[in-house]
């Protein structure tokens, strides 16, 4: 059998929404003298096997996995990486 | 007239909503999420808790259940439904409400009593309270902060779909008074025939004096009501 294709989705909050998360951890890094960080980002990764050996079918299908349940539109925005 | 409260893996609000709604003398059965046929019933509830362990988001995997076709068929048809706390997530992840609820502003998980105000009667969880009115009932939430972006919130307002808003015991809708950091303030919302409202607060925890309040009764009430006009 052959080895699944892996793909690596990251899932991000849109710019402009609050993220109370990387608010805090951004005032930790500065309280720590890391006087340049003017942001921290929190997203999710999430790493999709799949078998089959058509490689550009998969990635089509994964997208339209985020699309459909693994990112929410309203909030998220996310991308599809081949591992 | 039935209504029936559906149950998902995790929800934990199904029997306190069975009992309050008991209080208001309407027939309820609680629904497993696997159920495919609601056709015997006039009005749905998808109550608080954690459905699917609230895994990926929440709402996210609960939207999919089958009795989840059910909950949009009849919605297109005008009958009641309302999502209390998960049930408002699932309702938001279904695109049957617009927005979704994301992590409190101080993440914290909150656990207490709040004040909201009815802004507006336009949707079956208000119709019979009065503009204005202050309402004390229970919030309990991780992800209970309502985004959207503000074209959605400036036609939410315009259209009077805005049901409920975190106010101060006196009714002062302020930033002090929003516990989880709701954009303006959002407690509840309606859909476009405001037959379809999801509330963040828990009604049901506040329907008999013994609880602390019993100022979440007339949103149930409302919703009886309207289920009760959906079943002739």
């Amino acid at each position: 059998m052959s080895e699944p294709v892996r793909f690596r989705v990251r899932v991000m909050r849109k710019a402009g929404l609050a993220d109370p998360e990387g608010a805090t951890t951004t005032k930790a890094l500065r309280d720590l003298g890391y006087t340049e960080v003017t942001a921290v980002h929190f997203g999710r990764d999430i790493v999709v096997e799949l078998a089959g050996d058509d490689v550009a079918a998969a990635e089509a299908r994964v997208h339209e996995m985020c699309e459909r349940l693994l990112a929410n539109p309203v909030i998220e925005d996310f991308t599809v990486e081949r591992l | 007239m039935k209504i029936a409260v559906a149950v998902f893996p995790g929800s934990n609000c199904e029997h306190d909503v069975e009992h309050a709604l008991g209080l208001l003398g309407a027939d309820v059965e609680l629904m497993w999420h696997q159920e495919d046929d609601l056709s015997e019933f006039s009005a749905v509830v998808l109550p608080g808790g954690f459905a699917h362990g609230d895994y990926l988001r929440t709402g996210a995997i609960a939207r999919f259940s089958p009795i989840m076709d059910e909950v949009s068929r009849l919605a297109e048809g005008g009958f009641p439904i309302l999502g209390i706390c998960n049930g408002f997530q699932i309702l938001c992840e279904a695109d049957l409400l617009p927005g979704a609820l994301v992590a409190n502003r101080d993440l914290n998980f909150i656990c207490s009593m709040v004040h909201v105000r009815v802004e507006s009667t336009a949707g079956v969880l208000t119709r019979d309270a009065e503009v204005g009115q202050v309402l004390r009932i229970p919030l309990n939430s991780y992800e209970g902060n309502f985004v959207a972006d503000a074209a959605t919130l400036d036609e939410l307002e315009a259209s009077g779909r805005v049901l409920l808003r975190y106010c101060d015991p006196a009714g002062n809708v302020t930033d002090e008074a929003n516990p989880n950091g709701s954009a303006r303030n959002i407690a509840a919302i309606a859909d476009p025939g405001g037959n379809v409202v999801g509330i963040m607060p828990h009604p049901e925890r506040a329907a008999e004096d013994v609880l602390g309040s019993s100022d979440g009764r007339v949103l149930l009430a409302s919703f009886v009501h309207a289920a009760e006009e959906a079943s002739r």
